[in-house]
């Protein structure tokens, strides 16, 4: 409708920037695909693609319902340990069942699907468990809502690992042997043991996240989507335009789910064993914390922010779990840099306050100066008096900076990295910006300006 | 022809309407004016359906409106425009007049409507793409009518249109509902500036603590002694 409607030229947008995504996000996969046939199979990076990929749509899911209609759930780790738990439950081959289910005698269930059917499987038992706890608590508002799912997800992860349960669920013992995304690498006259003619593991990861995401996306871009946003943006409003408002939370919780659950399965996939104990609620503000950094009500932010999230806790920031020891030139080096991250964030702070009324001013840069002086009379400690571990490190102090980083984009960048803009938003604003440059650089100045009146940003 | 009789609203044990009788006929402006809490806002929410009356009845061209589920209030005609405006922030101008549609199917109809909320609030249509938290007050005021425009109603209800705007802004807006008014469409108004109202107003009540002391039309009512020392201030 957008193109087609008799909508003015100025109400209609190019399209330049929706091409310029597409090729973008085809150039990834053939990137991924590339990478994934030079680059040894073992290396951190697959792992990271994979499990990022399987984040993203996790986050995707819950963006959808936290950013996008407005429900503050945190089920998420719930739902995906039943789309993880169903996805392995059907696809581990039967003759391998009694060795998984060694307590059970092989389990009851003697049926194996394949890899994508279960998956979609997981999904919708997700949907179907997030229907009926949507019932009532979908009633609730806002934190009410968030502690009433945190709890369903807690519930759940007790349940499966409940002993009578165990001929279905294994009990609190591991599901294995079931396909993994190695299992997607095709080999020579597909026999499992043949070597791999072309590695597909990776691929098939961006292949399924994607599809789920692109769901996603067309959803939150159709009318019903358009519905959720309203539900978010004003209640009272998007009830008397007819939106029913029960049956499009309802809607939006249980896709949300599905997809949860789907991600669940490809979490399965990327894990190669399924345990309840895995999924805590520890899992949920991992992704919620994407969400969060991605920017709520992004989708692009929240795949962005999925890779990176993953990226720095399993590879780039694992270096400050490892108690470091310095030689003595590294350590007048750290303490040098050191000195010159607290001169750069005093001046930052200096110059951002230069303005502010005098008394703030003045309790700002007595704070700052307080906090320079103890900071630099512990750099002075640590050179004269300190040994040569590189302070800080050690186990436990990743999760201190990846709090520190939430609290600050909390309280400074609320926004998160994309706000509420998608790629193709992005792309238009940059293309703006570098008009405007244009512009500016031919010395006309002026015209920049007429180019305001289709601007999204806010 | 919209027609209440007997209308009695409670929320919880307060009486907010006490049996109040009014008639809209068609392709009029009808005003309900009143002070704070007199029950005005409660009139448009238990016609809209989002209050269920005590008792009474409120029918559409002799179908009875009472106990219909919100949309279907709707797709019969009737839409409201929201006190204190209500546009979505954080979606497009654009993506706010399709929400107005929402119960539309017909595509081109639709279309063909957004472009006619733009040929009535030009200024609506060079914001096209802005997020609606963005607009000025007024602005956010003329989404909110054309959001409300795009259900094809018969029957506008407004609330408070003029609230919270500079006194320009809210002539420009009630030159617009005499406008639309022009082309056909019956108004419900609810203000309390009384004096714009009851100014291009047809036909005028007063209501006072849930119940209708005063009916006349609107020129005459400006007139009435009580309504000039309660409503306009002389």
């Amino acid at each position: 409708m957008k193109t087609s409607s008799p909508l003015s030229k100025q109400a209609a947008r190019s399209r330049v920037p929706e091409i310029i995504t597409g090729c973008i996000i085809v150039a990834i996969y053939l990137l991924v695909f590339v990478l994934e046939q030079v680059v040894s199979p073992g290396s951190m990076l697959f792992s990271v693609l994979k499990k990022g990929a399987t984040y993203a749509l996790v986050a995707a899911s819950m963006n959808l319902l936290n950013g996008f209609t407005g429900l503050f759930s945190l089920g998420q780790a719930g739902f995906m340990l039943i789309g993880a738990y169903v996805y392995s439950i059907f696809t581990i081959p039967v003759e391998v069942r009694h060795s998984v289910y060694q307590y059970y005698d092989g389990g009851i269930i003697q049926h194996t699907l394949p890899f994508f059917i279960a998956l979609i499987l997981g999904g919708i038992v997700a949907a179907i468990f997030a229907w009926l706890i949507g019932l009532p608590v979908l009633r609730l508002k806002s934190d009410y809502l968030a502690i009433a799912t945190l709890g369903f997800a807690e519930i759940i992860r007790a349940i499966f690992q409940w002993g009578f349960l165990g001929p279905i669920t294994n009990g609190s013992n591991a599901l294995r042997l079931f396909p993994n995304f190695d299992s997607m690498n095709i080999r020579q006259g597909g026999d499992p043991s043949a070597p791999v003619s072309i590695y597909f593991s990776t691929t098939s990861a961006f292949i399924i996240a994607g599809i789920c995401i692109a769901l996603i996306f067309m959803l939150v871009n159709s009318t019903y989507g358009r519905a959720f946003k309203a539900i978010r943006d004003d209640e009272v409003s998007a009830e008397a335009m007819g939106i029913n408002l029960a049956r499009h939370k309802m809607l939006s919780f249980v896709i949300s789910s599905f997809f949860a659950g789907i991600g669940g399965g490809m979490l399965a996939m990327f894990m190669s064993t399924v345990q309840a104990k895995n999924f805590t609620s520890g899992m949920t503000y991992e992704i919620l914390l994407i969400v969060v950094i991605g920017g709520i009500g992004s989708l692009t932010g929240s795949i962005f922010s999925a890779f990176l999230f993953v990226a720095c806790s399993e590879w780039w920031l694992r270096f400050l779990d490892n108690e470091m020891f310095l030689t003595p030139p590294a350590k007048i080096q750290f303490i040098v840099v050191a000195i010159a991250i607290i001169a750069a964030i005093s001046l930052l702070t200096y110059f951002r306050n230069r303005h502010a009324s005098p008394k703030k001013r003045k309790r700002v840069y007595l704070l700052t100066g307080i906090a320079d002086v103890l900071l630099l009379g512990w750099l002075l400690w640590f050179q004269f008096m300190g040994g040569y571990q590189m302070p800080l490190l050690r186990n436990g102090f990743r999760s201190v900076v990846f709090a520190v980083v939430i609290m600050t984009v909390v309280l400074f960048f609320s926004r998160g990295i994309m706000g509420t803009k998608e790629l193709p938003d992005l792309i238009r604003d940059i293309g703006r910006s570098g008009q405007n440059l244009y512009h500016w650089l031919c010395g006309k100045r002026g015209t920049g300006k007429s180019l305001k009146g289709g601007a999204n940003d806010v | 022809m919209l027609k209440i009789t007997d209308l009695h609203v409670a929320y919880g044990g307060i009486k907010a309407l006490r049996g109040i009788d009014l008639e809209v006929p068609e392709g009029k402006i009808v005003t309900l004016i009143g002070a704070n809490g007199a029950g005005k806002s409660t009139t448009l929410r238990a016609i809209s359906g989002l209050v269920t009356p005590v008792q009474g009845s409120i029918t559409y061209n002799g179908k009875q409106l009472l106990g219909m589920p919100i949309n279907k209030i709707i797709e019969e005609g009737i839409v409201m425009v929201p006190e204190g405006r209500r546009v979505f922030p954080d979606m497009s101008v654009l993506e706010n007049l399709k929400i107005g549609a929402y119960l539309r199917k017909d595509k081109a109809g639709i279309a063909e409507d957004i472009e006619w909320v733009y040929t009535l609030f030009p200024r609506l249509k060079e914001r096209n793409w802005q997020m609606a938290g963005t607009l000025s007050g007024g602005e956010q005021q003329m989404l909110a009518v054309g959001r409300a425009l795009l259900s094809r109603p018969k029957v506008l209800m407004m609330d408070e249109p003029s609230l919270g705007l500079a006194p320009l802004i809210v002539r420009d807006i009630f030159s617009i509902i005499k406008e639309i008014n022009k082309q056909g469409m019956t108004i419900l108004l609810i203000e309390q500036n009384a004096n714009m109202a009851l100014h291009v107003a047809d036909i005028g009540y007063v209501l006072e603590t849930g119940n209708i002391t005063l009916k006349g039309p609107g020129k005459e009512l400006l007139r009435d002694e009580n309504v000039k020392r309660a409503y306009l201030g002389h």
